[in-house]
């Protein structure tokens, strides 16, 4: 673990891998659970944590040093289930690069249970991974498409992606759903935050196990 | 819709409403946003007798032109522009009584680049995550001010500050940015880190909300490869694959796949956000506090 400081107030706490990434976003937040941190925002991403937003950044820099982070239990708490249409104009291409057919290329996404490492993007898009190991290097597409409607089911590297909202995208594009990513009328407004388990449910018959 | 509202007569090049943003979901995925120049946004809040968290309009070079529905007081600061109500030319930066039915006009800003409207009571448009910001990153809070748009207004809170006149430093022919070094100071050759802290640089036009983009020597990497998606923070000097640096201001993104080779001290953002296309820039490295 390497703490970098960022700016006068904010900590870049490097971990070597996504699972120690999780088990140090899970420590930091009990931790500010129990008031022995204060700080204003706590971003997990793919290695890293911030922490932004910090009164005396050198004296937890000090204390995350030293600290002892328990890895991570596995993943507990209720599961969300996105229904999906596995009808994406990418799932040949991922089926080819994955050496199956479309249909077993939906089984295969549609078997694994999904986690969010981290939100970014966009407000309400999970970084989601869970994929088989083999099955998590999807190249991103050559040409970003301009416009990805609302609900279009993605890939890229290891992760599974929502767009919350019709956006560009350069991810592989396998699926679409119906299920609101993120409605800021809604408490909360996002249906993922980091850690949230994701289950993807094929509808339409397709890529049923 | 009630009487205490303001009618957007010319929205401007692009005027949006702001307040203190939304910080504290940059874990969602949620930009902080919030006014460029908070001390401009608080001040005009101060002399119109709001809060300072209650929302302003922000222009962008053009100003706008309104008419209150209800009589209000408004004071215009950031950046120095004329002022009028009914073609009669009053006070930048002070109090202003504007009648219920009279047109309100901000004109072009005559240095820096965006000016803010206070208007007692504050604008009231819907909050998003606790906030009434437009982030035009991620299309949160309300759209930018069109022409005939209706903005409704809070009721007026206290009377307005007894300051005739608030005095502000206009903005400055150089900028100059103190820079904190890294997180990824690492990932540029020597060579370009000398650059960064040595060569000038210029504000591009192509600079928004989110980031303040920067014409100059393109800075070097001495790694290949990709940098894995990290969580950034507001003023952040990000360099992407062109090697020309980019200052990220409220509307950036909460995460980035490319390298912060240093992040500029907050209290030269407000600056930074009235700075012209064409000012000189320079980054001047400074010790962490």
């Amino acid at each position: 673990m390497r703490v970098l400081p960022v700016g006068d107030d904010a900590l870049l706490v490097e971990t070597g891998s996504g699972e120690e990434a999780r088990a140090l976003h899970e420590e930091l937040l009990r931790r500010r659970e129990r008031g022995a941190l204060v700080v204003r925002e706590i971003v997990p991403a793919a290695r890293t944590v911030l922490l932004d937003g910090l009164d005396d950044p050198a004296r937890v820099a000090a204390g995350l040093a030293a600290a002892d982070v328990p890895p991570a239990p596995a993943p507990a708490g209720a599961v969300v289930e996105i229904p999906v249409r596995y009808d994406g104009p990418d799932l040949d291409g991922v089926a080819a690069h994955w050496g199956v057919s479309p249909a077993e290329a939906a089984r295969i996404h549609a078997a694994a249970e999904f986690r969010v490492a981290f939100c970014g993007f966009a407000p309400g898009f999970g970084y989601l991974t869970g994929l088989p190991p083999g099955y998590d290097g999807v190249p991103r597409r050559a040409t970003p498409r301009t416009a990805l409607p609302a609900g279009s089911v993605a890939l890229a590297g290891p992760y599974t992606g929502v767009y919350p909202r019709a956006s560009p995208g350069g991810w592989q594009v396998v699926g679409s759903t119906d299920a609101v990513l993120w409605d800021p009328e809604r408490v909360p407004a996002a249906l993922l935050s980091p850690g949230t388990r994701v289950r993807f449910v094929p509808r339409d018959g397709e890529g049923t196990a | 819709m009630t009487d205490r509202a303001l009618a957007v007569v010319r929205a401007g090049a692009l005027t949006t409403v702001q307040d203190r943003g939304r910080p504290g979901n940059a874990h969602l995925g949620v930009p902080r946003s919030g006014a460029l120049d908070p001390p401009a946004a608080a001040l005009v809040n101060r002399l119109v007798g709001n809060p300072p968290g209650a929302a302003v309009l922000e222009t962008t070079l053009d100003g706008c032109a309104l008419r209150p529905r209800t009589p209000v007081t408004v004071a215009v600061g950031g950046a120095p522009c004329p002022v009028a109500v009914d073609g009669r030319p009053v006070p930048w930066g002070a109090p202003v009584r504007v009648p219920a039915g009279a047109l309100l006009e901000v004109g072009a800003a005559r240095g820096g680049v965006r000016s803010y409207v206070g208007v007692s009571g504050g604008v009231a448009v819907q909050p998003v995550l606790g906030s009434r910001s437009t982030d035009l990153l991620s299309g949160l809070g309300p759209p930018p001010l069109a022409d005939g748009a209706l903005l409704p207004l809070g009721p007026p809170a206290t009377p307005a500050a007894h300051v005739d006149v608030a005095p502000r430093p206009g903005p400055p022919a150089e900028l100059v940015l103190r820079v904190t070094p890294g997180p990824r100071a690492d990932w540029f050759t020597p060579e370009a880190v000398r650059t960064f802290s040595s060569r000038p640089y210029r504000v591009s036009p192509a600079s928004n909300r989110v980031g303040l983009r920067c014409d100059g020597p393109p800075l070097v990497r001495c790694r290949s490869g990709e940098l894995a998606s990290e969580g950034m923070v507001l003023g952040a000097v990000q360099v992407p694959p062109d090697g020309r640096p980019v200052v990220f201001l409220a509307d950036h993104p909460t995460t980035g796949g490319y390298p912060v080779i240093g992040v500029v001290r907050a209290a030269d953002l407000p600056a930074a956000a009235q700075a012209v296309p064409g000012t000189p820039v320079r980054f001047v490295p400074v010790q962490r506090r």
